[in-house]
Formats: structure tokens, C-alpha cells, sequence
């Protein structure tokens, strides 16, 4: 019986296999059930989800709910043009309120917070007519490279569960290429969507700053934040980008934007498109194999048509040391809310400031009290100019030489990470090493810019040789101009569907 | 350049977060080190240089000042961690 459902599967994917794009043409055709679609997602997450834990919870009655609210809508006529998501399981980090779902942010300070309303993307979500399911595990408020920094458990790789699946959003990595929802969002302040991505093998976009709306989203650097999904593919991506983006009245930092229609572009053709390929990002630390992926991948696009000129991007050397004053001053600031007073875990002491100290004492990790106190020093008297004043002029030069660089070329093309996913612990007790893993994804929302993450390759020998076995999956990394998120998904796009990285599946989904 | 040796004791106190004697060891010397990568910072010259503290320029978002749905009483104490007569509880601040 085994042998036989394995053999079904190699031919036609189960429903929790497809793409948003496949799903929506089987459900307007009535060919399958959104409840069939959700099943199918909860019977995989049963069948995988205690070998990866990339769900912290989800609510099965709540979404089978849902599903079949989506029934009825296409019943009743409803087609997949007035809502592009009716009856499409998504899940979400930890990050983003849903209404009445739990909201912790894999953080044990929140306690049993419930969330009282809904996030301006899962407002969206909801009237395209997503499924909006789950809490994704990831690191304490998004502070960390591997996910390891959860108060509450190790998500692991779907490829190698030894290894860990890249952070801060390593339980929406890890979801989408365990084929647990049929896409995911996540967030990213430093990388946190397109390392994850790289590490597990799927598409992460980061779109620019202020294209998403973050209300609803728990800050943590808020010059930087961003809202961004996880996909099989690249036009999922763009689908979900059309549905989650827009100026938004209760997000000031949202900009007034045309909502792009990005599906339109993705043509394949990129003959003529300019590409930068930085001096800078080919740097001793960066995996011989990951670098041969990379290379080839630049190879493939010329193939494709598009011009690859070598360009400079000087300050990228910075990047990290700005990125780790920056985001530290910002999370000291935006983490004070948690007090003990409004909600979440409270600590009681003899008077309110002992009650404060405690209860975050108590409440908050080891990384996030790294952040807090470096954050604090940074900003304190005496210091502020420093360090503070100081990174936010280099973080000037390091946009600079990205706008400059964009007056030259249409994307920049770089590695997502210096290596495949290292092994749970490896890192763990060496803050600055897992720092710099994010050195190729942090200057991106330093500058402003949008930027994704496509798979390119594996690790281990190369298709062509016998019995090939994908190990390890290899990311691409384009950058973008300010709001040139139309551009780097066309590429994208085109690359994708000249290769057949995206089709490889780890082996416990099957 | 060297790092300036970080008092960990007196800032967290104006962060208000309580650490064990361990953790203040521990996290005192990791700072020192991240601080010392931090310090490569000064071999640039920003003394020309404005700052930036958000990469999109917008300026005075401003919205009319009316009376918007908002969420109600109880939903608003739902979560706190103690509550009477519709307030959050707190300890005793005046004497």
C-alpha cells in the first residue's frame, strides 16, 4: 500500500504539494475543496511537522472554518479574479497578529497573549480569501540567524534536521518547503526572510521599505522591519506581493505606492537587463560551492540574455558593524513595551521598577537581552555619538553606494548567504559568528531596498554525475532599486524557469 | 582602537532588566567583543556625512484628528496580567 501512494505521488502532487497558481486553477475549476486543500496541509504537518517543529500552534477548527467559508464564496460564484487567494492555506510567523490567535513571538513574555485585531496583511490576506493559519516558529522577536533563539523549541531543516533552517523566520522556511501551507509570510530586518529561504530552498522576497504595511506586525528595528512571503515559486511571490502591498493610514512609514501588478512582468524575457555583480561579495568565508552555484547561476542569466557587469559596492565591509548598532538601538527602544503591565508575563516587586526589571529579566532570552543592553549603551550619554550618530552617517554611505550602483544597473546579483545551513549548536555560543552569517543580506535594508532569494543549486555532487542526491540547498540573492520589486521577481522568474532547482523536494515530504 | 569596557551592571539598570551575576559576567565580555568588531567604524571619515535614520524620506505624516473605531474596554484588558473595575492593576507608585 505504502509503495503504491508513493508511486501516486511522484505523479500527480497531493494538494498540499501545489502552488497558490495550481491550487487556484483546481479550485475554480471545483476539480478539488478548499477544506480538501486544507486537510491536506494539517495531514502533512501531522506526518512531518514533529521531525522539523516548524509550528509553534495552529487552530485545525478555526481553519477548517475558513475552508469552507472559501467553499461557500466559490459556490456562490466568487472567482479567483476578485479574490486571487479564495481558498489558499497560508500560514504566518509568529510575528503577525491574527485575531483572536495566540501572538508570542517566540518569546515567553507575552505569556498567553491573544491578539485583538488583525494585522493590516492578514486584513489583507483574509479578503483575497486566504486561509490564514498557524503560528510559525522563529527566533525571539526576530532577533537571530537559525531560529535557535525561540523560548519555546528547535526548528530543523527539511533537508538535513541536524541542521538548522536559517532565521529569524526559519519556521516559514521551513513550512513552505515541507509542503505544510501552500505559502507563508515572514519578516526581515536583516535577512531574516531571504537567509531562511536560502538555507531551506525556497523563494523569500523582502519587498522595500514601506511597500508593506507593518501595523500589526510586533516592531523590532523599525527603520528596517519589512513584511514579506515565502514560496515555491516566483510567481507566487508576485501574487502575494500585489495582495499584501499599499499605503496603509495606520503604518506612517508606508509609502504611496501604486500596487504593483508583478504577475504581468513575469515573461521571461530579461535580454538586454543590466546585472551588478559585486567585487565585494566574493570575499574569502564564502563556501567553494555555494560560490561555483552563484557563478553559475550569473552564467545562466547571461545565457538568458542579460548583461553581467562586475561592479563595487565599497562599504559593504561595514554593513554588519552599522547593522549591529542600528538594529540593537531600535529593539532597546521598541522592546520597553514589555513591562509587565499591559499584558504578557508580569514578575510582581517591591515597586513598579523592580517589577519592570524583573519581569523582563525573567521573560526575555539571552540574545534578546544581548540586543537590549547593546542597544542601551549605544544610545546612552556619552556614547550616542560614537556609535549611534556614527553608524547612522556609514549607513548614508552604504545607501549611497547602492543608488549609485542602481544609475549603472537594473538588479545586483549576490550570494543570499557565505554558506549552506550549519549544524544546530554550531554557532550558537558565538554571538558575533552568527552575526556575520547575515553579511550579504543586511546592507539591503540598511539602504532601503527590496531584495529575494531564489534557490540556485546544492550542495553535494553535481546533477549531472550518477545517482545524484541533492544535500543541501544553495541561494541566490537579487537586490533591487527602491521599489523595483517588478524587475528582481522578472529575473527571478526567468531564471527559475530555465533551471529546476524549485522542483527538488527534501526527502521526509514525500 | 580598543573597546570601551561596557558596565553592564549600570546599563542594564537603565533598561530595566534584571540580570543573574552569571549572566552580567557572560554577556559583559561577549559586548566587549562585539563592541571591538563594532569600533572598525572609525576608520571612516563621516565627518562630511549627514545621517540617515529611515531610508524612505517621507516627512510630517499627518491624518485628520477624528474619531476612528477602536477596540473596546475589555478586549483592551484581555490580556493584561491584573485588572479590577476596567483598569490595569499596578503596584502602589504614590505614597
Amino acid at each position: 500500500m505504502r509503495l503504491v501512494a508513493f508511486a501516486l505521488n511522484e505523479n500527480i502532487p497531493v494538494l498540499n504539494q501545489l502552488t497558490i497558481s495550481e491550487l487556484t486553477a483546481r479550485l475554480a475549476k471545483r476539480e478539488v475543496s478548499a477544506r480538501e486543500a486544507m486537510q491536506s496541509c494539517l495531514d502533512q504537518i501531522k506526518r512531518v511537522d514533529s521531525k522539523i517543529k516548524a509550528f509553534l500552534s495552529f487552530d485545525v477548527a478555526n481553519a477548517l472554518a475558513q475552508a469552507d467559508a472559501a467553499d461557500q464564496t466559490l459556490a456562490d460564484g466568487t472567482t479567483h479574479a476578485h479574490q486571487p487567494l479564495l481558498g489558499v492555506p497560508i500560514a504566518v510567523k509568529d510575528v503577525l497578529a491574527v485575531k483572536n490567535q495566540p501572538l508570542n513571538c517566540g518569546s515567553k513574555i507575552l505569556g498567553k497573549f491573544i491578539s485583538p485585531y488583525d494585522a493590516t496583511v492578514i486584513e489583507k490576506l483574509k479578503a483575497a480569501g486566504a486561509i490564514v493559519f498557524g503560528r510559525l516558529n522563529m527566533d525571539e522577536f526576530a532577533m537571530g540567524s537559525s531560529t535557535e533563539n525561540s523560548a519555546f523549541q528547535l526548528t530543523l531543516n527539511p533537508w538535513d534536521t541536524t541542521r538548522i533552517p536559517g532565521g529569524s523566520s526559519g519556521g516559514s522556511a521551513a513550512a513552505v518547503v515541507a509542503d505544510e501551507a501552500i505559502a507563508t509570510l515572514g519578516s526581515d530586518t536583516g535577512g531574516s526572510i531571504r537567509q531562511p529561504a536560502a538555507l531551506c530552498g525556497c523563494v523569500g522576497l523582502k519587498p522595500t521599505y514601506g511597500r508593506v504595511s507593518r501595523y500589526g506586525l510586533v516592531a523590532f528595528a523599525s527603520s528596517l522591519d519589512q513584511i514579506g512571503s515565502f514560496t515555491k515559486n516566483v510567481r507566487d511571490a508576485a501574487t502575494l506581493l500585489g495582495v499584501i502591498s499599499g499605503q496603509d493610514p495606520r503604518d506612517s512609514t508606508s509609502v504611496p505606492q501604486p500596487v504593483p501588478n508583478c504577475t504581468a512582468a513575469l515573461n521571461g524575457d530579461i535580454k538586454g537587463l543590466k546585472l551588478g555583480l559585486p567585487k565585494e561579495y566574493m570575499i574569502g568565508g564564502l563556501d567553494v560551492e555555494v560560490k561555483n552555484a552563484v557563478d553559475a547561476a550569473v552564467q545562466q542569466l547571461q545565457t538568458l540574455g542579460a548583461e553581467v557587469v562586475e561592479i563595487s559596492l565599497p562599504h559593504t565591509d561595514y554593513a554588519a558593524a552599522t547593522y549591529y548598532i542600528i538594529a540593537p538601538a531600535e529593539a532597546s527602544a521598541n522592546l520597553a513595551r514589555f513591562d509587565g503591565i499591559r499584558y504578557g508575563l508580569r514578575v510582581d516587586g517591591a515597586d513598579p521598577i523592580e517589577l519592570y526589571s524583573k519581569t523582563r529579566g525573567a521573560g526575555f532570552g539571552a540574545e534578546v537581552k544581548r540586543r537590549i543592553i547593546l542597544g542601551t549603551y549605544v544610545l546612552s550619554s556619552g556614547y550616542y555619538d560614537a556609535y549611534y550618530l556614527r553608524a547612522q552617517k556609514v549607513r548614508t554611505l552604504i545607501r549611497r553606494d547602492f543608488l549609485k550602483a542602481f544609475e549603472q544597473v537594473d538588479a545586483i546579483v549576490t550570494p543570499t548567504t557565505p554558506t549552506a545551513a550549519f549544524k544546530v549548536g554550531e554557532k550558537s555560543d558565538d554571538p558575533l559568528q552568527m552575526y556575520l552569517s547575515d553579511i550579504f543580506t543586511i546592507s539591503c535594508n540598511l539602504a532601503g531596498i527590496c531584495g529575494l532569494s531564489i534557490p540556485c543549486g546544492f550542495t553535494g555532487a553535481q546533477p549531472s554525475t550518477p545517482n545524484y542526491q541533492p544535500k543541501l540547498p544553495i541561494g541566490l540573492q537579487l537586490l533591487g532599486k527602491p521599489f523595483g520589486e517588478e524587475t528582481i521577481l522578472k529575473i527571478a522568474h526567468a531564471y527559475e524557469q530555465s533551471t529546476s532547482w524549485h522542483k527538488e523536494k527534501p526527502a521526509l515530504t514525500k | 582602537m580598543s573597546a570601551t569596557e561596557i558596565d553592564v551592571k549600570y546599563v542594564a539598570h537603565l533598561a530595566r532588566l534584571s540580570l543573574s551575576p552569571t549572566e552580567e559576567q557572560k554577556l559583559g565580555a561577549q559586548l566587549n567583543h562585539i563592541l571591538g568588531y563594532i569600533d572598525k567604524l572609525k576608520e571612516l571619515d563621516v565627518s562630511q556625512v549627514e545621517p540617515t535614520a529611515h531610508a524612505v524620506p517621507l516627512v510630517n505624516v499627518t491624518r485628520p484628528d477624528e474619531i476612528q473605531p477602536s477596540i473596546s474596554n475589555e478586549e483592551a484588558l484581555r490580556n493584561a496580567p491584573a485588572r479590577a473595575n476596567g483598569l490595569f492593576m499596578v503596584p502602589k507608585i504614590v505614597e
